[in-house]
C-alpha cells in the first residue's frame, strides 16, 4: 500500500483507541453506578435494621471511634497515594507507578487488617452477624465494602504486574484509570459508612 | 466430600419427574449423537461456542428462550391439566409438593430464561447494526452475560432431576424461603440460579447502555434513534438500576439461609418484609424490562408494514421515557394488602394508574400509524394486532388493580394471574414472536415460513382468549391462585375451559416448531439475497443477511429518522464507496464458555454445600478473567481485499434478483 494510505490509517488507529478508551471508562463509570444503587440497597437495609438488636449488644457498646478513624485515614490515604500513581503515570515515570501502586497498596491491606481485626473481635465478644439483624445488617454492609476494598487490592496486584511486564501501554493505562476510579468511588462509599454506620451508631 | 449430595436426591420415585428427565435426556443424547455423527464439534465450537459476534450470540439467546419456553410451557400444561381435574374427591395427579415445585419452576423459567434471554437476544442481533454500529461496546463481556445466563438456565434444568426446585413461587418470599420452613435444596436452586442469571442481565445492560449511546453512526442524534433502539436504552436504564437491588436481596436471602443471618428471619429482629420491598423494588421495574423492548418491535413492525413513518414518535418516546421513570415509583402494589397504611396505598395506587395514561399514548400511535396506511398482513403484523386488542384488555383490568381497595379483593385470586398473563403473553410473548418473525430474515439469511406462521398465531390468539378470560372470571369468583386441589365445583367448568385454551396453545407452539423446520427446509428458495425483505425503514435492512462479521463495510451517515428509508429517497441506499478499508474485529475466544461452565460448578456446589467445589471454583473463576484482563491483542483484522470481495458479492446478488433496481 502507499505510504499517504499509511498516514491516514495510522490516526484513524489512534482515534480508534482512544475511542475504546472513552468507551471503557464510561462503561466503568455506568458499572460503578450500579456498584452505588448496590450499596444504597445495603444501606437502606442497615437503616431499617438498625435498631433491631434484639436485646443483643448495639452499635454504642461495639463501636469504637478511634480504630474506625485509623481505618478511615489508611484508606482516605490510600486514595491520594493513588492520585499520585496516576500523576507518575501522566508523566510516564515507570518506577514511580509501580512505587505509589505498592504504597496504595500497603494502606489498602492496612485497612483491610484493621476491618478484620474489628470483625473478629466483635465475632469473639459473642457479637457475631448472627447475633442481630443489626449485626447481619452491619457485618454485610461493612463486609461488603471491605470485600470490594480486597478485589481492589487483587487489581492492584495484577496492575502492578501488568505495568511490570508491559510498561505504560494505552490498554495498561485505560486499566489503571479504571482503578482509580473504583478505588475512590470506595472512599466515597466508606465516608458513607463511617458517618451511617458508626458515627450515628454511636451517638 | 459430596455436602449434602446423594444418590437418593435423584426422586426415583416419582413417574412424571423421571419421565421427564428421561425426555430431555434422550434429546440431548440424540443432539449430541447429530453432532457427532455429523462432526459438526469444531464447528460448533469455532463458529459458536467461542463466539463474540453479537448476531450469534443473539441467535444463542434465542435458541436458549425457546428451549426454556418449552420446559415453561410443560409446567403450564401440567397445572391446567391438574387443576381440571383435581376438585371435589379427586385429587389429580400431582400431588402438593411436586405442583408447587411446578409453579414457582414455570414463574422463574418464563421471566428470567424464556423472556429475559428472548429480549437479550432479539437486541444483540437488531441494536448494533439499527445504530450502524460493528459490534457492541464490550464483545468479550457480551459473551459472558450469554453463558451466564445458560450456566443459570442449566442449574434449574438439573434441579428437576437432581434434587428439587422451590416450593415457595417465583417471588420467594421470605420468611418461607427461609432455612427453617424451606430446609431442601429447592429455593437455593432458584436463588442460584436467579442471583447467576441476574448478573448476567446487568452486565447486558451496562454493556447495550454504553453501546447506544456511545456508537451510534454519525448523525444519528437521539431523536433520530429507530423506536427499538430507545426502547432497549430505556430496558437498559431500568436493568442498570433495577438489578443490583435483585442482587442484594438475594445475596441477603442467601447470607441467612447458609450463615445464619437474620436479615429476613421472624426472630432476632429480621424483617420479612423487606425482602418483599426490595424484592418488588426489582420486580416492577422488571416487567417494564421485558415489556419496553416488545413495544420496540411493535413500533418497527407498524411502520414498516404500514409502509408509513411511525405516527408521533416523539410522543412515542415521551411516553417511553415516562414509564421508565413511573415504573420505579409503583413497586407497592404488588403488596396492597400487606398493611402499608390508606395514605402509602393511596400514592402508589395513584403512580400505577398514571402509567395507563403513557402506555395508552402509545396505543394511538400504532392505530394512527396503520390509519391509512398500506398495511401488509405478515406474521409480524398478526402478532402487532393481536397484541394491541389483547393488551387493552389488560391494561384495563391492571387499572381495576391499582385501585386498593379492589385489589383488597382480588389479591391472590386467579384475576391477577390472569391480568399479569394478559400483559405478559399478549404484550411481551406476541412482541418477540413478532420480532422473531420480523429479524429472522436478516439473521439467518433465509424467511420463514408465513403459513404457517400464521396458523401458529391463531392457536396463540383463541388460546389465549380460552386459557385466561375463564381465569378473570374464577377471579371474580374468588379462586385463589396456586391451588393444587379445590373443593367448589362452580369452578371446575371454567378451569376446563381454561385447560382446553392451553391446549389450543399448545398446538401453535407444534406450529412453530413445524414452521421452523420447514423454513429451514425451504431455506434455499426462501433466501433473503436484497437484504431487504421487508422494504424496511432502518439501517439494519441497509446490509446483506445474514450480514458479515463487520455489519457495515462503511459507515454510514445518518440525516433522518428512519434513516434507511431516507437514503432509499434520496437514492443514496446502496452507494458503492471508492474504496474499502481493513477492519478490526474481536477475536473469538473461549473464555467467557469457561467462566460460565465454572459458574455453573460454583451454583451447584454451593446448592449441595460442596465447599471446596465451590471454592475451587470461584477461584478458576478469578484466574480466568485475571488472564483475559492480561490479554492486549484480542483483535484481528479482516484486510480491505477481503471486505470488497464479500461487499461485491452481496451487490451482485442483489442485482442479480433486481432489488437494487427496485430501491434506486
Amino acid at each position: 500500500m502507499a505510504s499517504p494510505a499509511v498516514a491516514a490509517v495510522v490516526p484513524a488507529e489512534e482515534a480508534r483507541q482512544a475511542d475504546a478508551v472513552g468507551r471503557r471508562a464510561f462503561g466503568f463509570w455506568i458499572y460503578l453506578m450500579t456498584d452505588l444503587v448496590l450499596f444504597a440497597a445495603l444501606f437502606a437495609t442497615f437503616a431499617v435494621l438498625s435498631h433491631s438488636d434484639a436485646g443483643g449488644p448495639d452499635g454504642k457498646a461495639l463501636f469504637n471511634l478511634r480504630h474506625v478513624f485509623a481505618e478511615t485515614m489508611l484508606l482516605l490515604f490510600s486514595s491520594a497515594s493513588y492520585g499520585l500513581v496516576m500523576l507518575a503515570m501522566r508523566r510516564g515515570h515507570r518506577g514511580a507507578v509501580l512505587g505509589w501502586l505498592a504504597v496504595t497498596f500497603l494502606l489498602g491491606l492496612g485497612f483491610i487488617a484493621l476491618e478484620l481485626h474489628e470483625f473478629h473481635a466483635m465475632i469473639l465478644a459473642g457479637a457475631g452477624p448472627s447475633r442481630s439483624a443489626f449485626l447481619s445488617a452491619f457485618f454485610t454492609l461493612v463486609g461488603t465494602h471491605g470485600t470490594h476494598v480486597s478485589f481492589g487490592l487483587i487489581w492492584m496486584l495484577v496492575m502492578m504486574a501488568q505495568v511490570g511486564t508491559k510498561g505504560l501501554t494505552t490498554p495498561v493505562r485505560a486499566r489503571l484509570l479504571c482503578l482509580s476510579m473504583f478505588w475512590h468511588f470506595l472512599d466515597i462509599v466508606w465516608i458513607g459508612v463511617f458517618t451511617i454506620v458508626y458515627l450515628m451508631g454511636v451517638v | 466430600m459430596l455436602g449434602r449430595l446423594s444418590l437418593s436426591a435423584i426422586p426415583f420415585d416419582n413417574p412424571i419427574i423421571m419421565g421427564a428427565v428421561g425426555g430431555a435426556l434422550l434429546l440431548a443424547a440424540v443432539i449430541l449423537a447429530l453432532i457427532t455423527w455429523y462432526g459438526k464439534w469444531g464447528y460448533l465450537w469455532r463458529e459458536w461456542l467461542t463466539s463474540l459476534d453479537h448476531k450469534r450470540i443473539g441467535i444463542m439467546y434465542i435458541v436458549l428462550a425457546l428451549v426454556m419456553l418449552l420446559r415453561g410451557f410443560s409446567d403450564a400444561i401440567l397445572m391446567r391439566s391438574q387443576q381440571a381435574v383435581a376438585y371435589g374427591g379427586s385429587h389429580g395427579f400431582l400431588p402438593p409438593g411436586h405442583f408447587d415445585q411446578i409453579f414457582s419452576a414455570h414463574g422463574t423459567i418464563m421471566i428470567i430464561f424464556m423472556a429475559m434471554p428472548f429480549m437479550a437476544g432479539l437486541m444483540n442481533i437488531a441494536v448494533p447494526t439499527q445504530i450502524g454500529a460493528r459490534d457492541v461496546a464490550f464483545p468479550f463481556m457480551n459473551a459472558i452475560s450469554l453463558w451466564l445466563t445458560v450456566a443459570a438456565a442449566m442449574l434449574v434444568m438439573v434441579s428437576l432431576g437432581v434434587g428439587e426446585f422451590s416450593k415457595a413461587g417465583w417471588s420467594g418470599y421470605a420468611p418461607l424461603t427461609e432455612l427453617k420452613y424451606s430446609p431442601g435444596t429447592g429455593v437455593d436452586y432458584w436463588l442460584w440460579a436467579f442471583q447467576i442469571a441476574g448478573f448476567g442481565s446487568l452486565m447486558t445492560g451496562i454493556n447495550f447502555l454504553v453501546t447506544i449511546l456511545k456508537m451510534r453512526a454519525p448523525g444519528m442524534r437521539l431523536m433520530r434513534m429507530p423506536t427499538f433502539v430507545w426502547t432497549i436504552l430505556c430496558t437498559n436504564v431500568l436493568m442498570v438500576f433495577a438489578f443490583p437491588v435483585l442482587t442484594v436481596v438475594l445475596a441477603l436471602l442467601a447470607l441467612d439461609r447458609y450463615l445464619g443471618m437474620h436479615f429476613f428471619t421472624n426472630t432476632l429482629g429480621g424483617n420479612p418484609m423487606m425482602y418483599t420491598n426490595l424484592f418488588w423494588i426489582w420486580g416492577h421495574p422488571e416487567v417494564y424490562i421485558v415489556i419496553l423492548p416488545a413495544f420496540g418491535v411493535f413500533s418497527e413492525v407498524v411502520a414498516t408494514f404500514s409502509g408509513k413513518r411511525l405516527f408521533g414518535y416523539r410522543s412515542l418516546i415521551y411516553a417511553t421515557i415516562a414509564i421508565t421513570v413511573l415504573s420505579f415509583a409503583v413497586w407497592l402494589h404488588h403488596f396492597f394488602t400487606m398493611g402499608a397504611g390508606a395514605d402509602v396505598n393511596a400514592a402508589f395506587g395513584i403512580a400505577t394508574m398514571l402509567i395507563a395514561v403513557p402506555t395508552g399514548v402509545k396505543i394511538f400511535n400504532w392505530l394512527f400509524t396503520m390509519y391509512r396506511g398500506r398495511v401488509r398482513f405478515t406474521t409480524p403484523m398478526y402478532w402487532t394486532i393481536g397484541f394491541l386488542t389483547t393488551f387493552a384488555i389488560g391494561g384495563m383490568t391492571g387499572v381495576l388493580m391499582a385501585v386498593p381497595p379492589a385489589d383488597f379483593v382480588l389479591h391472590n385470586s386467579l384475576f391477577l394471574v390472569a391480568h399479569f398473563h394478559n400483559m405478559l403473553i399478549a404484550g411481551t410473548l406476541f412482541g418477540f414472536f413478532a420480532g422473531y418473525a420480523y429479524w429472522f430474515p436478516k439473521a439467518t439469511g433465509f424467511s420463514l415460513d408465513e403459513a404457517w406462521g400464521k396458523r401458529a398465531f391463531w392457536c396463540w390468539f383463541i388460546g389465549f382468549y380460552l386459557a385466561f378470560m375463564p381465569l378473570y372470571v374464577l377471579g371474580f369468583m374468588g379462586m385463589p391462585r396456586r391451588m393444587e386441589h379445590y373443593a367448589n365445583p362452580a369452578w371446575h367448568p371454567w378451569l376446563v375451559v381454561a385447560a382446553i385454551g392451553t391446549a389450543v396453545i399448545l398446538l401453535g407452539i407444534i406450529f412453530q416448531i413445524v414452521q421452523l423446520a420447514v423454513s429451514i427446509r425451504r431455506r434455499h428458495a426462501t433466501r433473503d439475497l436484497s437484504g431487504d425483505p421487508w422494504q424496511g425503514r432502518t439501517l439494519e435492512w441497509a446490509i446483506s443477511s445474514p450480514p458479515p462479521a463487520y455489519n457495515f463495510a462503511i459507515t454510514p451517515v445518518v440525516e433522518d429518522f428512519d434513516a434507511f428509508q431516507d437514503m432509499k429517497e434520496k437514492g443514496t441506499a446502496y452507494a458503492r464507496p471508492e474504496r474499502y478499508h481493513d477492519i478490526p474485529m474481536p477475536t473469538n475466544t473461549g473464555k467467557a464458555f469457561v467462566i460460565g461452565g465454572l459458574v455453573f460448578v460454583f451454583g451447584f456446589a454451593m446448592v449441595w454445600y460442596i465447599w471446596w467445589a465451590a471454592l475451587l471454583a470461584a477461584v478458576a473463576i478469578l484466574s480466568t478473567v485475571i488472564a483475559r484482563s492480561m490479554q492486549d491483542e484480542v483483535e484481528y483484522v479482516i484486510p480491505a481485499a477481503e471486505v470488497e470481495r464479500i461487499e461485491q458479492a452481496h451487490l451482485r446478488q442483489q442485482s442479480a434478483m433486481g432489488a437494487g433496481a427496485d430501491h434506486g
